[in-house]
Parts: structure tokens; sequence; C-alpha cells
């Protein structure tokens, strides 16, 4: 079953200018793909049209068997609760712990708070910041905040995970690190999207890429 | 749900993932009550903002309960006061004494009257000797210039009924003037009224302005959490509970607000008391000042409360669609 569809997916931004133009493929269920080209390729748009931050002007977005397409604005934060996406800033809050951070979703969800600590725990333990659980993000390091944001993205098991520049700011060895988590989560069933222009670190990976380049899709293979 | 993992690849704990119906009510609630009491707690963050925002809606919603109240205390007194209207009839002074006498007489067997008074023309001038400052003009005088007066009660109290009255008793031959004695307590009830209805125009006004304050205040914090409010929606926050921290503001701005007003409004009486007691002691009244019943306080507390959160609701509908994740 595919997780993702691009079906001839155009994004024409106002003032005319084609962010994406013709998209078309696939991402079945389980899958573990990247999504590369030079900045403002379109890697973000294309992201952004899965999230429902932005909507497709021509062409269809499939999510799971949900047409985009016809989801109201209502609707959109049920779709948005499906999806797990880690941002490149991170998107912390510093008002608050990295537990709570962790937490949000949950909340949002309406968890039962026994269920969700056990969840958030589980959550950052994965990620190896456990320990950390009390402290505010803001006195972590780059790739701790960067692990606090994907468990966050994974807390509530998300069937799709969606990284934009994950290891934008990372050295490579972090950068390796959090590969290795997005494969974990991969190899327990989450379909996983991550957009990255670190061509060195995704040949090593050895996944299927897609290449965007001017907003067409250019490439797709391993 | 749209989107279903590989049979093969459920995770653990994936039965327990949906959220029941019984479990997401129950979490509605207890959500309610933290965001309400979070709410509380970041009022306190800025105490002296939080105090002069609290001081400007208290004094808003005090200004018209204690007007209210005065009014209040108006109609009450003049309920106390011996209402019944009267009509005097000014004879003219050619007319005898004795003729005097027998209209009054006739008066009495008239229907439409429940009690007749005659003040012969001697009286009028003891009475007026006794009371007036110009008692010692009278005795510069030959005689009595004073017309008799015959004081008549109407036994029907409607104003055309009245009216109807008057014109009858005007029209006798030996009245001079029939004077329908109403005229001070209508001229009373129209300034009741009229003070009334300024005290709904100045409630309105408050009423707005106080909605603006607690806006105003609201939308300053909404633009303070943004970040917030845009994480929120990514990790799919519905409109409604991205709004809801913001209504529980407005909820206690509001409730805050107007209970320091009906400590305002009590305090302002308890002012007045004195001199007011000392008028109706003037008036040999028993009045006695009131202060708001509990009816009217909780009137004042829950028009206060309802205006915060009502602000809350229209500073945050326009802005919070406008931080949208971009």
């Amino acid at each position: 079953m595919a997780a993702i569809r691009f079906s001839n997916v155009g994004k024409r931004y106002e003032g005319g200018f084609d962010a994406l133009t013709g998209v078309d493929f696939t991402l079945e269920s389980g899958e573990m793909a990247f999504l590369t080209g030079h900045s403002g390729a379109g890697k973000s748009t294309l992201l952004k049209l899965i999230m429902l931050m932005e909507r497709a002007s021509r062409g269809q977005v499939q999510v799971g068997d949900q047409d985009l397409n016809s989801l109201s604005r209502r609707n959109i934060p049920q779709h948005r609760r499906r999806i797990g996406v880690v941002f490149q800033n991170h998107h912390l809050l510093f008002d608050r712990t990295v537990f709570d951070n962790v937490a949000l979703p949950l909340q949002i969800a309406g968890y039962d708070p026994s269920d969700a600590a056990r969840r958030v725990r589980a959550a950052l333990d994965k990620v190896g910041l456990l320990m950390r659980e009390k402290q505010n993000p803001i006195a972590l390091s780059s790739g701790e905040q960067q692990r606090v944001g994907i468990a966050r993205a994974i807390v509530n098991k998300p069937a799709v995970l969606l990284a934009d520049e994950p290891t934008g700011n990372l050295d490579p060895e972090l950068s390796e690190g959090v590969m290795r988590l997005f494969e974990q989560f991969n190899r327990i069933g989450t379909t996983v999207l991550i957009a990255s222009h670190d061509i060195s670190l995704i040949e090593r990976m050895r996944r299927r890429t897609l290449v965007l380049r001017g907003g067409r899709l250019v490439a797709d293979g391993y | 749900m749209a989107i279903k993992p590989q049979e093969k690849a459920v995770p653990r704990g994936a039965q327990k993932h949906r959220v029941g119906h019984l479990d997401r009510s129950r979490g509605w609630f207890r959500h309610h009550i933290e965001v309400a009491l979070q709410a509380l707690v970041r009022l306190t963050i800025t105490p002296v903002a939080t105090l002069m925002t609290l001081a400007v809606l208290a004094i808003a919603l005090a200004l018209p309960g204690f007007l209210f109240t005065v009014v209040n205390n108006i109609q009450q007194f003049s309920i106390g006061w011996d209402t019944n209207p009267r009509i005097m009839l000014y004879l003219n002074t050619e007319v005898e004494d004795a003729r005097a006498e027998q209209l009054s007489l006739e008066l009495m067997l008239h229907g439409g009257l429940s009690g007749v008074e005659l003040i012969d023309r001697d009286q009028g001038l003891r009475e007026f000797s006794s009371y007036s400052e110009f008692a010692g003009m009278l005795s510069l005088l030959d005689s009595n210039p004073l017309p008799a007066v015959i004081l008549v009660l109407p036994a029907d109290h409607h104003a055309a009924a009245l009216q109807q009255l008057q014109a009858e008793l005007q029209s006798i031959p030996e009245v001079s003037e029939a004077v329908l004695d109403l005229e001070w307590i209508q001229r009373l009830n129209a300034y009741l009224l009229m003070a009334e209805r300024f005290s709904w125009v100045l409630a309105g006004l408050l009423a707005l302005a106080v909605l603006l304050v607690v806006g105003n205040t609201i939308r300053m914090t909404l633009e303070s959490r943004r970040d917030e409010i845009l994480v929120a929606k990514l990790v799919g926050a519905t409109d409604a509970w991205v709004r809801r921290p913001f209504l529980y503001s407005g909820f206690w701005y509001g409730l805050i607000g107007s209970l320091f007003a009906y400590v305002l409004v009590q305090v302002s009486l308890y002012l007045i008391t004195g001199p007011a007691n000392q008028l109706a002691q003037l008036y040999s009244s028993n009045f006695v000042l009131q202060g708001l019943d509990l009816t009217s306080g909780l009137t004042l507390i829950a028009t206060g409360t309802g205006l915060g959160v009502l602000g809350g609701f229209l500073s945050t509908g326009r802005h919070l669609r406008a931080i949208e994740p971009s």
C-alpha cells in the first residue's frame, strides 16, 4: 500500500513562481527514502504539501488512502497527528522542559498523563536522552536538541515520519547517529522521507533517492 | 486511520495507541482544568501589568454597577413615599366661606374622589404665616389675599383618569384653578428613567471598554506565544485547542476584575451611607441605603466574566488563524 503518492503535482506560489512542476512518485508503506536537490529545488515545498502547510496548485497528493485535496481546513489537525516531522531548526519550545516538549503532541491528542509519560520516556530512551528529561532544551547541544525534536516526532508512533534537513547543523558523526535513528524507526514499519542536501551521507545510506531540480523530479532510484 | 503501518511491522503497544472515547472526554475535562490553572498562573508571572489591567477592568465594571445601585436606591426611596396624587382646587377669592364649605360637601359625594379636605381662607392664612418668611408682609394688607383651597384625593390614579378629573373639576364655576399635584413625583420618575437610561448607555460603553482592554491584553500575550502556537499547530493542535488558554485568560481577567468591581461598589456605597441616611431622616423616611444584593452582585460578576471570555474570543479568532506554520 502506498503511504505517500504524488500524481502530477504542481505548486505555483503567488507571483507565478513554480516551486514544483509535474511531480510523480509513490512511497510505499514502510519504505525509507531521501529527497535531495540544491536549495530552492522544491524539497521543503514537497514536505509542506504532505503536511498540508501548503496546498498543491495542481495534481493530487495522497497520504495513506486520504486525498489531501479533499481535506478541509478543519481536518488538518487530525491529518498532522498521523505524521511526525523533524525540522532543521528543531522548533523546540524553550519555556518548558525536554519532557514537556516531547509530550506536546500527546497532550494535544488528549492522552492520559500517565500513559503519555510512559510514551515520552520511551521516546526519549530511544534517542538516548532519558537522563535529560527535566532539563530545558536550551541547555542541550545542537545534536541533542535535534534528537529531542526526533523524539517529539515519533512519540505518538506516526505511520509517516518526515525530516527536513535533519542533519543540517550537525557534524558528520552526529549526522550518522541521527540517520541510524531514522533507520531504526523505519525497521519497525514507519515510512520515512528525509529531505537533505548532504550527498555523501545519502550515498552512504544506500536508500531510494528522489532528486529534484528546479521543481521537477529528475531522478528516482538507488 | 488513513495510514496503516504494514501488519508485520506493527509496533508494540499499537493497540493502546488509539485514544478511547471515555478517555478522550475525561482527558478533555482534565485538559480544561489544567489550561484554566495555567492561565491563572500565567497572570501572576507579570503581576504589575496584570494588576493594572485588573484595576482598569474593575473601575469599568464598578461604574455602571454603582450607578445602577444608586438608581435602584432612589427608586426604593420614591416607592416608600406617599405617592397618592392630589388635586388642589384654588377657589375664586370672591367665593364665600359658606359656599366653599358646601362645595366641599358636594365633592364628597363625587364618585371619583376618595377624600376631600377644605382649607378655608383663615386656615390658609394661619398656615402661610407659620411656614412662610413673608408672614410679616401679610399684616400690611387689609384683607386676607389667600383663596380657599379644597384638597381632593382622586380614587383612580391612572394618568388619563387624573387628567380627565382635573379638567372636570376645573370646569366648576367656583374653581379658579385645579392643580394636579403629581408633577413632582412624575418629574422624579422622569429623572430616574433618565438616570437609568444613562446608566445603560454608560454600561454599554464601559462593556465595550472591557472588551477592548481584555482583547488587547490577550492579543499581546498571543504575540508573545507565537512560537508555541506554531509548534502546536504543526503537531496537530486544533484551532480550539490553541485558543483555549486565551479564553481562560479572558475568563480570569473578567472574573477577578468583576470581584474587584464588586468590592469597589460596596466600599463606595459604604462611603455615602452616612449622608444618605441623614438625608432620609430629614424626609422622616425609614429609607435605608441598600448595597448590591446577591442577585445584582452575581449579575455583575457573571457579566464581567462573560465579557472577559468574549474579549478573549474576539481577539483570538482572526489572529490565531493568521498564525500558520509556513
